[in-house]
């Protein structure tokens, strides 16, 4: 297996279809492949390890990314936000590489040894550049356990660790999960997710197979990706949830006209705000959305919740189903989802614990690390979670990130998730912050949605629908919760801000 | 006869049909065109298919066997039609995931 040979049907299949750009001069399935080959071309005659790329958003991406599996070589995509000494430390780690940059990156990354480096632009014209001959149609390595990308984890608990992705893993996901030439003619999909990220890597390689025209979104803006969805005719997106949010407050800036070219929406990659997404129901009222969940060591989705249950969840007044919307719906076919207790018991429906999963996409492996898959094929995700009666899953977060009081383990989640059931309560994070008494203290901070709830409002709505254990000892209001840029939420950021609270003698 | 796992390569040695095993295990005659089929890139195309096996595989469709033991992805097209130990493998239901990433 070889992610060339999805490129390589898509040529066949669906030659002179626009699969990157706008419809009047982007780039066909078949030039895609032609520059593919071109790419593999240079590096095999450059002879490194590594496909680096250092770029916003453009069509060097796709090339690069198939004309390294062409190669023999991962792709390894670079956060080009991170601080130049950052930056360098990740490159390194790439080992001997072309590397393609944008020009603000291309001086950044010049000076590293074994590294040659190539602006975009000039790749995406001309990616063989006098170096033809080294790669010959249908030349790639077939052998399913060959690296085929490697992406750094975001490190919102540590160090960025690399995960190792092989074919065999991303093969595997798109073809359990997306029907060559599925799409229409007339489908494009509008990506806006950083290009680092795995959500980023398997947008590509699904509408390559899809057949959906890609339109490249550099650098999010809500106003930008609204206007290049209306001129695009995109009919397909993929979000993270603070880019909906923003998209939905510009939406309603422009007085709250509906959207109506965007056919599917998927969203993922943290915690949808619950006003957010009904409000989004409103403004794209006849699209299908679609909530993801999944992880870099995974290939991207292994669950999601389809478009019916966000309309039954809108419409409903079963609270089970309106419920569903907080949830992440079932996994795919060929992902199997199981909730383990800290003992390695495996849990019945309702009951929470920790998060496993298996399938042919699940790669959970690290360069540092090797395999962190069990011996029956089981990887833990470090999400906490549990799965309903009717097989619906939702995760409840990071399990770095359990608040233990008094010896009792809870999740945030579900704190949060009462919190934010309050009218006046837009965001919220509840966070533990070690104290004497307790070891840990729950803290609640909510970003308030026109008046904030009275002082005792949450803790009795808290204490009511959970326990009182569950009571934070503070809620603070704060104008807006620190989110990483995939919409994953910086708890650390706030233990560190509000650690004082823990020796606060009035509680 | 040929070894069925996923992943594994199989082409046609009388049209331009290649698979991909997505489902399958253990050793199987298949065969593409009326003639058994080989390891990708281990045969030339010679001949045709036979006139009761020339229904043709289209690219990208998925091919399954009654019982749903088996199923290959056409990677090729090609003018023969696939059949496991003497039964032809029809065209699969698709898949309606709907888009995710």
């Amino acid at each position: 297996m070889n992610l060339m040979m999805l490129l390589e049907m898509a040529a066949e299949g669906l030659g002179d279809r626009v699969a990157v750009g706008s419809l009047d001069d982007g780039l066909t399935y078949r030039q895609l492949y032609d520059r593919a080959h071109g790419a593999a071309n240079r590096y095999r005659a450059a002879g490194v390890e590594s496909a680096v790329v250092c770029d916003e958003s453009s069509p060097a991406l796709p090339i690069a990314l198939f004309g390294s599996a062409w190669a023999g070589i991962p792709y390894v995509p670079l956060n080009y936000r991170l601080p130049a000494d950052d930056l360098l430390a990740l490159a390194e780690r790439a080992g001997s590489a072309v590397a393609i940059a944008d020009e603000s990156n291309l001086e950044r990354l010049g000076g590293l040894p074994g590294v040659s480096c190539v602006s975009a632009e000039a790749f995406s014209a001309d990616p063989a550049a006098g170096t033809d001959g080294h790669a010959s149609p249908g030349d790639w390595n077939m052998d399913p356990d060959d690296l085929a990308v490697l992406l750094f984890t975001s490190g919102t608990t540590g160090s960025p660790k690399s995960a190792v992705l092989r074919h065999k893993h991303l093969v595997s996901y798109i073809l359990g999960s997306v029907e060559f030439m599925g799409a229409g003619e007339d489908e494009a999909t509008l990506v806006s997710v950083p290009p680092y990220h795995i959500a980023g890597v398997a947008s590509m390689l699904s509408s390559v197979y899809a057949g959906r025209r890609i339109v490249q979104l550099p650098r999010f803006d809500p106003d930008v990706w609204i206007d290049t969805a209306e001129r695009e005719g995109v009919t397909h997106a993929m979000v993270v949830p603070t880019m909906l949010t923003r998209i939905v407050d510009a939406l309603d800036a422009r007085g709250g006209a509906p959207m109506l070219g965007i056919r599917a929406l998927s969203y993922g990659g943290g915690k949808m705000p619950r006003p957010v997404i009904e409000r989004a129901l409103d403004l794209f009222p006849i699209t299908n959305f679609v909530n993801a969940y999944g992880l870099t060591e995974t290939s991207s989705t292994i669950s999601l919740l389809g478009p019916d249950d966000h309309r039954v969840a809108q419409y409903s007044d079963d609270p089970i189903e309106q419920q569903r919307l907080a949830s992440v719906g079932r996994p795919l076919p060929g992902v199997e989802v199981q909730v383990r207790d800290d003992d390695g018991t495996v849990l019945g429906p309702g009951e929470v614990g920790e998060i496993f999963v298996r399938g042919e996409q699940v790669a959970g492996e690290y360069r540092e690390k090797g395999s962190l898959l069990d011996a029956d094929g089981w990887f833990p995700t470090r999400d906490g979670g549990f799965v309903d009666d009717d097989g619906y899953l939702f995760i409840q977060g990071r399990n770095d990130d359990v608040i233990i009081r008094g010896g009792e383990n809870m999740s945030p989640g579900e704190i949060e998730d009462v919190a934010i059931s309050h009218p006046g309560v837009r965001d919220a994070a509840a966070i533990g912050v070690p104290c004497r008494e307790w070891g840990e203290k729950v803290v609640l901070l909510i970003v308030a949605d026109g008046d904030a709830p009275g002082p005792d409002e949450l803790d009795d709505l808290i204490r009511e629908r959970l326990r009182s254990s569950r009571v934070p000892s503070h809620v603070e209001v704060v104008d807006e919760l620190p989110y990483n840029e995939t919409g994953k939420l910086l708890r650390r950021v706030l233990r560190e801000q509000f650690a004082h609270l823990g020796d606060d003698p009035t509680d | 006869m040929v070894e069925l796992k996923p992943g594994a390569r199989f082409q046609s040695t009388v049209c331009s049909t290649e698979v991909i095993v997505v489902k399958g295990a253990g050793e199987v005659d298949l065969t593409c065109g009326g003639a058994p089929m080989v390891a990708s890139g281990s045969a030339e195309i010679s001949g045709s298919p036979s006139d009761d096996a020339a229904g043709g595989t289209q690219l990208g469709k998925r091919y399954g066997n009654a019982d749903e033991t088996i199923e290959l992805l056409a990677t090729k097209a090609g003018d023969g039609s696939l059949a496991a130990d003497g039964g032809a493998l029809e065209i699969a239901q698709a898949k309606t995931l709907p888009a995710s990433d």
